[in-house]
Parts: structure tokens; C-alpha cells; sequence
């Protein structure tokens, strides 16, 4: 299956720029199916694990307020030519994904 | 004969080498906060997740949102802060039913940029929270909703 993350990186003046996206349902467990009226379980990202050669950046914890194919920025310091970024994320369901990226 | 039977030993030790190590780094990783994502809005959520430690207002912490956001599904929410060593970002919609929208724990950076796209029930303010050097700091943004985020 296609990866469900998508990087991109961009050099600015000092720091670089981050953009990935997710694609994820993000149920939040509140919302009732339209067709059946019974509630669609949970089932959302709950973290986000970004490293820089193996340095943790951030550990982002997610809750059901997250938009569904959720989109996430940041900005990096001290970014070398080939230097990697290795994102990770795991849901509520014990789903998981990851992808390591060249900067 | 030999060589078949050594093969598949170092297959199956391979394969078990995978699954431990993923078993091992899924149990460092599971430290999710389920507390604190599962609080609910009419209680003082504040106090529930921060604690009692003193929460200052601050300029130097900009959130950066639409004030009237027509699709409440998909709000573009942006937190910059210019404090030092901050160590964790947390984003809370006041009026959702779990006001914990997302928390980012981060190696204390002076500086600190994230954008996301949140949902919002309805019209809500929305918290930044952001530790620096031990310390809570925070700022506010109202945000208008003309379509709740919780529609099927």
C-alpha cells in the first residue's frame, strides 16, 4: 500500500520548513453514520513521532479534534544537505505508519 | 539438506529480531495521555490537565487562526512562540467536547512554529499553552464557526 505520509521540506533563510500530511479517518466517536444513525467508532492518530538523524524533534499527542487527513507543519534549526527526518504515527487501533525522508 | 534447515533458522531469527523490536518500541512509545485527552469541556478542563500551576497570558506566544471559519471540520490553527527552551505546545478548543486538542512535546527549542488543522464543535476560543523553562504560558484566539465540526 501507498505510504500515508506525504513530506515535503522547504530551505528558508535560517530554518526549514515541514509540511506532511496523513491520511487518516480521524473518527472521532461522536459522530452518528448518516445512514444507520449508530455511532462510527473512534479510530484517530493519537501520536506523532518526528525525529532529525535519530534526535527526537517533538512527540505530538493527538486527540479527536484533529482534522480528518490531518496536516501538520513545523520549522527545523540546523538542518545539513543530507541530513533525514523519519516520521512515525500510531492510532487508537494499533495502526501504524512511517517514512524516512532526505531533507 | 544442512544448508535449507540453517537458511530458515536465520529467516525465523530475522523475523522474530523484527518483531521484537517493534514490540519494544511500540510499548516506549505508548504513553499516550488518555487522561487528559478524555477530559470534558464542562468541567475545569484547565485545572484538569495543567494542574494548579499558575498560567500567565503572553505576548510572545501568536496564534495564528481565521476568525470566522466557515468549515468547522477543517480550521487551519497555527501556534508561534518566541519563549525559550519551550518544551511542550498544547492547542485546547474551549466549546468541543474534549477541549485537548492536540499536545506536542519537543527537545527545548527557542523557538517554535506549528501548524495543524483542527476541529471545532462551534464557536470557540482557542488555547495555546506552552511550557517554557518550567513554566505555563498561554494565549487565546476566538474563533467563529458558521458549520460545527461534529456534522455527519
Amino acid at each position: 500500500m501507498k505510504n500515508s505520509i506525504r513530506v515535503r521540506t522547504e530551505q528558508k533563510a535560517e530554518v526549514t520548513e515541514v509540511k506532511m500530511l496523513i491520511r487518516h479517518p480521524m473518527e472521532t466517536g461522536l459522530r452518528k453514520d448518516s445512514k444507520t444513525g449508530e455511532l462510527v467508532p473512534a479510530h484517530f492518530i493519537t501520536e506523532v513521532v518526528c525525529k532529525h538523524n535519530d534526535a527526537d524533534v517533538f512527540t505530538a499527542y493527538w486527540g479527536i479534534a484533529v482534522s480528518k487527513n490531518p496536516f501538520l507543519s513545523f520549522t527545523l534549526d540546523e538542518v545539513k544537505p543530507g541530513d533525514v527526518l523519519a516520521i512515525s504515527w500510531q492510532d487508537n487501533k494499533g495502526g501504524s505508519d512511517s517514512v524516512v525522508v532526505d531533507i | 539438506m544442512l544448508s535449507l534447515s540453517r537458511r530458515k533458522f536465520i529467516q525465523g531469527a530475522a523475523a522474530y529480531g523484527l518483531a521484537a523490536s517493534f514490540f519494544l518500541s511500540n510499548t516506549a512509545l505508548a504513553k499516550w495521555p488518555s487522561k487528559l485527552f478524555s477530559v470534558d469541556k464542562k468541567k475545569d478542563f484547565i485545572k484538569e490537565i495543567f494542574g494548579d500551576a499558575a498560567i500567565e497570558e503572553s505576548a510572545l506566544i501568536q496564534i495564528k487562526a481565521p476568525e470566522i471559519a466557515e468549515n468547522g471540520a477543517v480550521v487551519p490553527v497555527s501556534v508561534q512562540s518566541s519563549l525559550p527552551n519551550v518544551e511542550s505546545v498544547s492547542i485546547l478548543v474551549d466549546q468541543n467536547p474534549r477541549p485537548l486538542a492536540a499536545q506536542f512535546v519537543m527537545r527545548p527549542a527557542n523557538r517554535s512554529n506549528i501548524a495543524t488543522r483542527l476541529k471545532l464543535a462551534e464557536s470557540s476560543q482557542v488555547i495555546a499553552v506552552v511550557k517554557s523553562d518550567g513554566k505555563l504560558y498561554s494565549s487565546t484566539k476566538n474563533i467563529k464557526v458558521t458549520i460545527g465540526g461534529c456534522g455527519g
